[in-house]
């Protein structure tokens, strides 16, 4: 017997490293790279999320607004009528001339990213068109950002967050195991945690049940319900006294009767804001209001310093934990809407493996049977190709820590049957030139020559529909163009390098009186 | 075993005109299809939500019924089995946006009373993403074939490459005719099935190609239509044979590879048979109708080598030249 040649030795290491890279994934492994299965496979929630990032600009605009009272009262400068005029726009009116070079100056220095222009004395701050756009991307970043870090603290295992395109969010969640799970993990995404402490228009709190939203917007007041009961409204200063963006920390706690509450802490501007306001407030209400619905509207009793403040409300454990996740981790400046949302249960994955294998065991063995019966050891030699060629897609996968989806399952049974078509273009050249009459030797060397363009072509040509197919597509197909692409990329090794060297490693074994035995067809009694 | 064995040639060419009406018919019937019945578009294209029930026993699909479209938000919604009694499957347009209530939670309630169930899959496609998926769908479709239209011209010859796109052309209609005829749902599934059936059917079609390429070079004969037959016939085993192989195993994921993939099963196993026949019976023919001439062929090769024999020669005299 011919000593090991090259094709073959190329040919072995591949199978070689086709079995070691594809065993944690066959084995499912703790550790090792290996194929994770999709959520079609394994169950989980896959989302695509729009991002409001008009609404970004609205509260932006509350803040600026914010950020004028307080400045103003800090430096003493007397003014009026502050407002939110539009969209990007507040206006107010200052009431000493003196105070003008002042004002503007605080302005300018404080509130980067805005126009101030004034006629008289009635001033307008305008957002840039560049900040505006800017705030739009922040607010699509930091919504990646903050539904990345609270699925990250519910305790979940690798869950994807991730732009897509221009003003879309795509979230993952894998292993999600039952419906009240998901229901508790969309709530937490979609919160927009919108923590804001309002004062209570104590002047016209009287009227709150007769007044119009309109006659409120008049007096800069806004009308929020109670969270408890829709019917139970409040009359609150529509420029909060502060937001969630000055907190450093929230913490589920217990009250006196030991029901759950959310302690959180201010920074240090937050928390002298909040001792400033509280001390001037005295015997007035505050209002912590969040996602525009009050939770609670205490009286302030004397000033509160230290910047700790509680929310407290019938919560349920639970609730008061991924609140509190929710606080943590940021409010959402844009809210965020479901465009397309798939989930699959765990119980549905498990039965989609238990088909697609079936179906991959079943193709397999006919194309494997079938190989063997048509060439003899031809075929023998084509499916140790094939075998190989598998080990190979899942050892790629692995190392590439690929996804499986169920149309990837079927891009491999697909791959099956297209391997092992090279085989039989080759098998059929050297039957041909059998026939012909020429040597098994020759046979073999021309009919690898002349089946090899034959195979090229084929084999781009589906490639280029594959690399289309994975371009365009999204989640499970792109999982389909990956198999099928590297299924024939490892088909030219395995199919065309592989048998080869196999053939010229048995030659001088294949007796060409046994040409039925060795490639399955009739000897016509040429040499 | 060997079930075709080249004896002579069979006259393939001289009956093309018969193909070519039958092909052509076919086509005419699938695009009368497409245009007048028009696609079930699924989930996928068309936007709407889809859930997915298990019942313990025998879905009881008439109180299903009655229990969903009692509420006025789910009057259009249709609920069928799905691969098994057990399985029913609730369709409506209606999304929504809303993170917190989605239908899974609707229909859980909606529900109670019908029995034991459990919601297996819940999916939401909004209108927007669907219209969007779409023109990414069709635009895919278009790459691929001018990719595939690039590159055989590139090996081949130009008349080579509208023959083999052409036909690729006629099975992708042919096989959409048919996923409107068997009123298969299309999603992004039956997308990806079309363009497995695109690169697939050129596989054949190449092999046909190849051969008659190899036969234009070293035949003696300069009659296209016999180089075509003999080229076909002798590589007859080869076409049917690659095809029945992943007829196999696209058969096994029909039948036993579950109801979701079935679109996609059934659209390549009506690609396959297609393609096949049309490597065969309508690639070539269009190839001999397209008025490919060999003597020209030839006399542009011969050129070629000699053009290329001459560079050599002058290679070959300026390096004895410089040394």
């Amino acid at each position: 017997m011919k000593t090991l040649n090259f094709r073959l030795v190329l040919f072995l290491f591949a199978l070689i490293f086709g079995v070691v890279f594809s065993i944690p994934s066959l084995t499912q492994s703790e550790s090792g790279k290996k194929i994770t299965l999709g959520l079609d496979l394994q169950g989980g929630l896959h989302m695509l999320l729009g991002v409001k990032s008009d609404v970004a600009i609205e509260s932006r605009t509350k803040s600026i607004a914010a950020s004028v009272k307080y400045l103003f009262d800090d430096a003493d400068i007397i003014y009026d009528d502050l407002r939110i005029a539009g969209e990007g726009v507040v206006t107010f009116e200052l009431l000493d001339k003196d105070d003008v070079a002042k004002a503007t100056a605080l302005l300018r220095k404080e509130i980067p990213g805005t126009v101030l222009t004034h006629n008289g004395l009635k001033f307008t701050l305008k957002m840039t068109p560049e900040e505006i756009v800017r705030t739009k991307k922040d607010a699509i970043k930091q919504a990646v950002d903050t539904i990345r870090n609270r699925l990250n603290e519910f305790g979940l295992a690798e869950p994807t967050v991730a732009r897509q395109g221009e003003d879309k969010i795509l979230v993952e969640v894998p292993g999600i195991k039952t419906q009240a799970d998901e229901q508790r993990i969309r709530e937490l995404i979609a919160r927009a945690a919108h923590l804001q402490l309002m004062a209570v228009d104590e002047d016209r709190a009287a009227r709150v049940g007769t007044m119009s939203p309109n006659e409120a917007r008049s007096y800069g007041d806004v009308i929020l319900p109670d969270v408890y009961n829709e019917a139970h409204k409040y009359l609150l200063r529509a420029i909060p006294v502060l937001d969630g963006s000055m907190l450093t920390d929230a913490k589920v706690g217990f009250d006196k009767n030991n029901e759950p509450v959310i302690n959180f802490t201010l920074n240090g501007q937050g928390a002298k804001i909040f001792g400033d306001f509280t001390a001037k407030a005295v015997g007035k209400r505050m209002a912590v209001v969040l996602d525009n619905k009050v939770y609670s509207a205490p009286v302030i009793r004397e000033r509160i310093g230290g910047g700790r403040v509680q929310i407290s409300g019938n919560f349920k454990l639970e609730e008061a934990h991924d609140l509190a996740i929710a606080l943590r981790s940021g409010a959402l400046l844009a809210p965020v809407y479901v465009m397309e949302k798939r989930s699959v249960g765990p119980s549905l994955g498990a039965d989609n493996i238990k088909a697609s294998s079936l179906a991959l065991a079943l193709g397999f063995i006919l194309v494997v049977l079938f190989m063997v019966l048509y060439y003899g050891m031809a075929g023998v030699i084509a499916d140790v190709a094939l075998v190989g060629n598998l080990f190979l897609i899942l050892a790629i996968m692995s190392l590439f820590g690929a996804t499986l989806t169920l149309p990837g399952m079927a891009g491999i049974v697909l791959t099956v049957g297209m391997a092992v078509d090279a085989n039989v273009i080759i098998n059929e050249r050297i039957r041909e030139l059998l026939h012909e009459g020429k040597s098994v030797a020759k046979s073999i060397e021309e009919g690898y020559d002349k089946a090899f363009t034959a195979i090229l072509d084929a084999n781009v040509t589906t490639l280029i529909a594959a690399v289309v197919l994975w371009a365009y597509g999204t989640g499970p197909l792109k999982g389909f163009a990956l198999t099928m692409g590297i299924g024939i990329l490892a088909s030219m090794l395995t199919a065309i390098v592989g048998t080869h060297g196999i053939y010229q490693w048995l030659l001088p074994k294949i007796d060409k009186k046994r040409l039925g035995f060795w490639f399955g067809i009739k000897t016509e009694g040429k040499k | 075993m060997e079930i075709f064995k080249y004896d002579k040639p069979i006259p393939l060419m001289s009956k093309a005109k018969r193909f070519g009406i039958l092909s052509v018919t076919l086509v005419l019937i699938s695009l009368a299809l497409i245009f007048t019945k028009g696609f079930n578009y699924g989930l996928d294209f068309a936007g709407g939500t889809l859930v997915q029930v298990h019942y313990e026993k025998k879905a009881p699909i008439e109180k299903i019924r009655k229990a969903i479209t009692a509420d006025k938000n789910y009057e259009d919604a249709t609920v069928t089995y799905f691969g098994n009694d057990n399985e029913v499957i609730i369709r409506t347009k209606t999304s929504s946006k809303s993170l917190g209530k989605d239908m899974g939670d609707t229909m859980r309630e909606l529900l109670k009373g019908t029995g034991n169930f459990e919601v297996r899959r819940v999916d939401m496609v909004g209108a927007k993403v669907g219209s969007e998926l779409r023109e990414k769908g069709l635009m895919a479709l278009v790459l691929a074939i001018l990719g595939i239209l690039i590159y055989v011209s590139f090996r081949f010859e130009w008349r080579f490459a509208v023959a083999s796109v052409m036909a690729l052309i006629h099975d992708v209609t042919i096989a959409m005719g048919a996923v409107v005829l068997f009123n298969v749902e299309v999603n992004l599934d039956t997308l990806a099935a079309l363009l497995t059936i695109l690169g697939y059917s050129l596989n054949d079609t190449i092999i046909v190609f190849d051969r008659i390429r190899e036969g234009i070079k070293s035949s003696k004969n300069v009659v296209l239509s016999d180089i075509i037959d003999e080229s076909v016939t002798q590589t007859l085993s080869r076409t049917t044979l690659t095809s029945l192989t992943t007829f196999f195993v696209v058969l096994t994921l029909f039948l036993f590879g579950g109801e979701i993939i079935r679109g996609f099963s059934f659209t390549l196993l009506v690609g396959i048979i297609v393609g096949t026949y049309s490597s065969i019976f309508v690639a070539s023919p269009i190839l001999m109708w397209l008025g490919f001439s060999v003597k020209e062929f030839r006399e542009k090769e011969a050129e070629k080598l000699k053009r290329e024999k001459e560079k050599e020669k002058m290679r070959a005299m300026y390096e004895q030249g410089t040394v």
